[in-house]
């Protein structure tokens, strides 16, 4: 057995972590993340307070655990959503064709015409901001992509042999499409869904940022590094590691996210 | 000697870079000026590499690790890339096999045979355009000056490599180098392109190796054979000494592989037949639209075809001929826009009861063994799952059934547990064979079931599906461009043409006295080998007269049962 990639390995590690903070996030934390002391206001980075603390004298840390522990559990749910409703209309579309694929389709690129992040904020308008009208507006947001990809393969699938094969053996289409043309859809779906989880969680640190995420007290690494903005000439700590921690996640997800790619498609092999 | 060869290897070893294995381990060879070489072998033989190595076109993850490649007298592996560039073309010219992709299709015919004759020769281009319109008629295109303002998808396959052909040709190579110039073609055009290669290169005293797994096709054509097995030569020689005395074992199996001529079996006549097609019509691309009706073009124009139980019908044409189309159509994989189609004397509708029954005793065998088996699947499972809608028929039962089926197609063993990617496209035609007869069928098509697969497999597959037949005693309809197939497996045959049946006889009657002239033709395209008194092979087209001691039919099958 060959040993992965050095930068599969990385991105692995990385992603690894976040997935480890978050869990802690959830049950324990070096301090309550909410719990305000005047006293520790603004405090730098020290042996207490490992992150130093916010204008509120709320622990860095504890903040950025509990804001790992939000998103990494909005975001699987969000792409959950989206791969699923996203698959379902893509083998629809993909195994249909005809018209009723082409109008599937149509509505489908109106709505990746728009940056996914544009969807979200107007949806979000609409639904009000809370824990669940992201995934629902994130997810709607994320469908798209998810249904071109599912049903090019669809069909590129449904001219392949094997499916034929399984139409002379008198299997349904239902039969067909689950037991042939499903599970040969996973290996592009999980290199989608990989890079997608990263897209989703810069996307809900921007609607956090913007003010349309989460809503305070609850920490998001968005709304961290909106609030910092205020006290970035005396303490710089505060924008620095909610930042960091976005841009690092992102990286390990894309480094995965690759090395899944290279090991999911036979192409890439060899050579 | 070797001061008067045109191209000499010697000790050729490619290896692959990342694994450290040798595909070509050693080989030495030559080709003196004017001489035409054959290189035969099957994939994986390293024949394709062993040539492209010729002109440094060794793909990047293969290394020359060791051996010489002179090239009139002068070592490649001394020459400056700019040299090696000023060889290319001017000197060595190369022929790929697939036309559709070896023509650049966003240029313009006439700007991309000017590119090579630009870059090699100072001529003016009055000069240039002469010459290549000279080649071009000479290639024999009707139209020369409108070809040089075509794009290269205005042209046939055949055309294509007719184009291919005059703008290597243009530049007067001492070598040509043709890697399977005439595998994607038909077997009509093949021929044809064969016989134009040969004309102009002799006639300009150009040399030729040709690659191809072919052994008879080779044969026809060259001086000299040289026989590759897993990157070793294992055999050269004079064509003809090759053919009367193969030497080694491989070169012998290649020659027994041959398709050949069994005798003529007795199919009893019997009241309904199995499979039964009146006046099939299928048209492409119809629409019924809101208000008009758009007819599609005709593909097939009334078919009428009638099986025997227990017989195998051929099914021969060239590509287009529709012969695909008849049997997906028969399979139910296709709605036909007109005919019908009967099993065992009943009528088929999709959803009728007699379909039922139909699906479960109609099987079908696909060209492409790589794309027809789930690669998500365990052998085990994919053979299993024929047996799925098979009423009345416990688990244990299809588990039986599954392991008895795999050892008669001679994957007995662990296989059931392997996956389609571990192995080899002779073993997946198996699998697919497997499946298509797990249930027992009534009649089974195959489409084109073993022109993916090399000679030597090729003959293997041929005979287990001929034992399978005699076996479960299913009828068959086996569609196939290859004649040769044909004749060793068919007992009846029926020749298509433009959507159309224009012959249909017994084997026999088709193959000794072919009645239609689209028949002539494709057989005339075929080589065959023939035994010789002397213990060897002998090659000869079938419009050649046929010498008397070993005339076209009887001699034949018993010729065959003793080769090898």
């Amino acid at each position: 057995m060959k040993l992965p990639a050095p930068n599969a390995i990385l991105g692995g590690a990385i992603v690894g972590i976040v997935i480890l903070s978050a869990l802690s996030g959830a049950l324990w934390t070096p301090f309550d993340p909410l719990k305000i002391n005047f006293a520790a206001r603004l405090q730098p980075p020290g042996p207490v307070y490992l992150l130093g603390t916010d204008e509120f004298g709320r622990d860095v840390l504890s903040r950025l655990m509990a804001a790992a522990a939000t998103s990494v559990w909005i975001s699987l749910l969000t792409v959950t959503a989206a791969v699923t409703a996203g698959t379902a209309l893509g083998v629809f579309a993909g195994y249909v064709r005809g018209w009723t694929d082409r109008i599937l389709m149509a509505f489908n690129d109106a709505l990746l015409a728009f940056p996914g992040i544009l969807l979200a904020l107007g949806l979000l308008a609409v639904i009000g901001a809370n824990k669940y009208g992201i995934i629902l507006a994130l997810g709607l947001a994320y469908t798209p992509s998810v249904a071109r990809v599912v049903r090019g393969t669809v069909l590129s699938l449904r001219e392949k042999e094997f499916v034929e094969a399984s139409r002379v053996m008198g299997n349904s289409e239902v039969f067909t499409m689950a037991r042939h043309i499903l599970p040969n859809c996973v290996a592009p779906l999980t290199v989608l869904a990989t890079s997608m989880f990263g897209w989703v969680l810069l996307s809900e640190s921007a609607l956090s940022f913007l003010g349309l995420g989460v809503p305070p007290p609850a920490p998001t690494w968005g709304n961290m590094l909106a609030s910092s903005r205020s006290f970035i000439a005396q303490a710089v700590w505060l924008g620095i590691f909610p930042g960091l921690c976005i841009s690092l996640t992102l990286l390990g997800i894309n480094l995965l996210g690759d090395a899944l790619r290279d090991k999911l498609d036979p192409r890439m092999r060899g050579v | 000697m070797a001061k008067t060869e045109l191209l000499s290897v010697e000790g050729l070893r490619l290896t692959v870079a990342h694994s450290q294995m040798d595909v070509v381990k050693g080989i030495s060879f030559s080709v003196a000026p004017g001489e035409i070489v054959g290189i035969v072998g099957e994939s994986g033989s390293g024949k394709t590499l062993a040539a492209r190595a010729v002109m440094g076109l060794e793909p990047p993850a293969i290394r020359r690790t060791a051996g010489t490649i002179r090239f009139e007298g002068r070592d490649i592996a001394q020459l400056s890339p700019g040299d090696l560039r000023k060889l290319r073309g001017a000197r060595v010219g190369m022929v790929f096999q697939e036309p559709m992709t070896s023509l650049n299709p966003s240029m313009l015919i006439g700007r991309q045979l000017d590119e090579g004759l630009a870059l090699h020769r100072k001529l003016s281009p009055e000069e240039r355009r002469t010459l290549i319109l000279d080649m071009l008629r000479r290639v024999g295109l009707k139209d020369p000056e409108g070809a040089l303002q075509s794009y290269p998808h205005q042209f046939s396959g055949g055309m294509r490599q007719r184009i291919m052909l005059a703008s290597v040709m243009l530049l007067q190579p001492a070598l040509l180098i043709a890697d399977e110039p005439t595998t994607a073609l038909d077997a009509l055009v093949q021929r044809d392109v064969l016989e134009l290669m040969v004309e102009l290169t002799r006639a300009r005293g150009t040399a030729v190796l040709m690659i191809s797994h072919d052994l008879a096709m080779v044969a026809r054509y060259t001086d000299r054979i040289i026989v590759m097995q897993k990157g070793e030569i294992v055999e050269e020689g004079a064509t003809q000494d090759l053919l009367r005395e193969p030497k080694d074992p491989y070169t012998r199996k290649l020659l027994t592989a041959m398709p050949h001529r069994l005798p003529a079996r007795h199919i009893p006549d019997a009241a309904v037949p199995i499979v039964e097609v009146r006046n099939l019509v299928v048209e492409y691309g119809g629409r019924q639209g809101f208000l008009r009706k758009e007819s599609g073009k005709r593909v097939l124009h009334g078919i009428d075809l009638s099986i025997k139980p227990r017989e195998v019908v051929a099914l021969v044409g060239g590509s287009g001929s529709g012969k695909t189309t008849l049997g997906r159509a028969i399979a139910g994989l296709l709605n036909p826009t007109g005919g019908e189609i009967r099993f065992a004397g009943r009528s088929i509708v999709p959803g009728s009861e007699g379909w039922n029954d139909y699906r479960l005793n109609c099987q079908m065998v696909f060209q492409d063994p790589y794309s027809s088996l789930d690669p998500r699947m365990t052998i085990g499972a994919l053979v299993r799952e024929a047996l799925r809608l098979v009423p009345n028929m416990s688990s244990r039962e299809k588990t039986e059934r599954v392991r008895e089926v795999l050892n008669e197609v001679g994957l007995g063993g662990d296989y059931a547990e392997r996956y389609p990617h571990e192995l080899s496209g002779g073993q997946r035609q198996r699998v697919a064979i497997a499946r298509a007869v797990v249930r027992r069928p009534a009649f089974v098509i195959a489409d084109e079931p073993v022109s993916a697969l090399d000679v030597t497999v090729r003959a293997q597959v041929l005979d287990l599906f001929a034992d399978l037949q005699e076996r479960h005693g299913f009828s068959c309809l086996f569609i196939s461009h290859d004649l040769g197939v044909v004749e060793q497996v068919a007992d009846r045959v029926i020749v298509m043409q433009d959507g159309r049946i224009a012959e249909e006889g017994t084997r026999d009657a088709v193959f000794d006295a072919p009645q239609h002239p689209y028949t002539r033709r494709l057989l005339s395209a075929i080589p065959i080998l023939v035994r010789t008194e002397q213990d060897g092979v002998r090659l000869r087209w079938r419009d050649e007269e046929a010498s008397p001691d070993h005339g076209a039919g009887a001699s034949r099958p018993e010729a065959y049962a003793s080769l090898g």
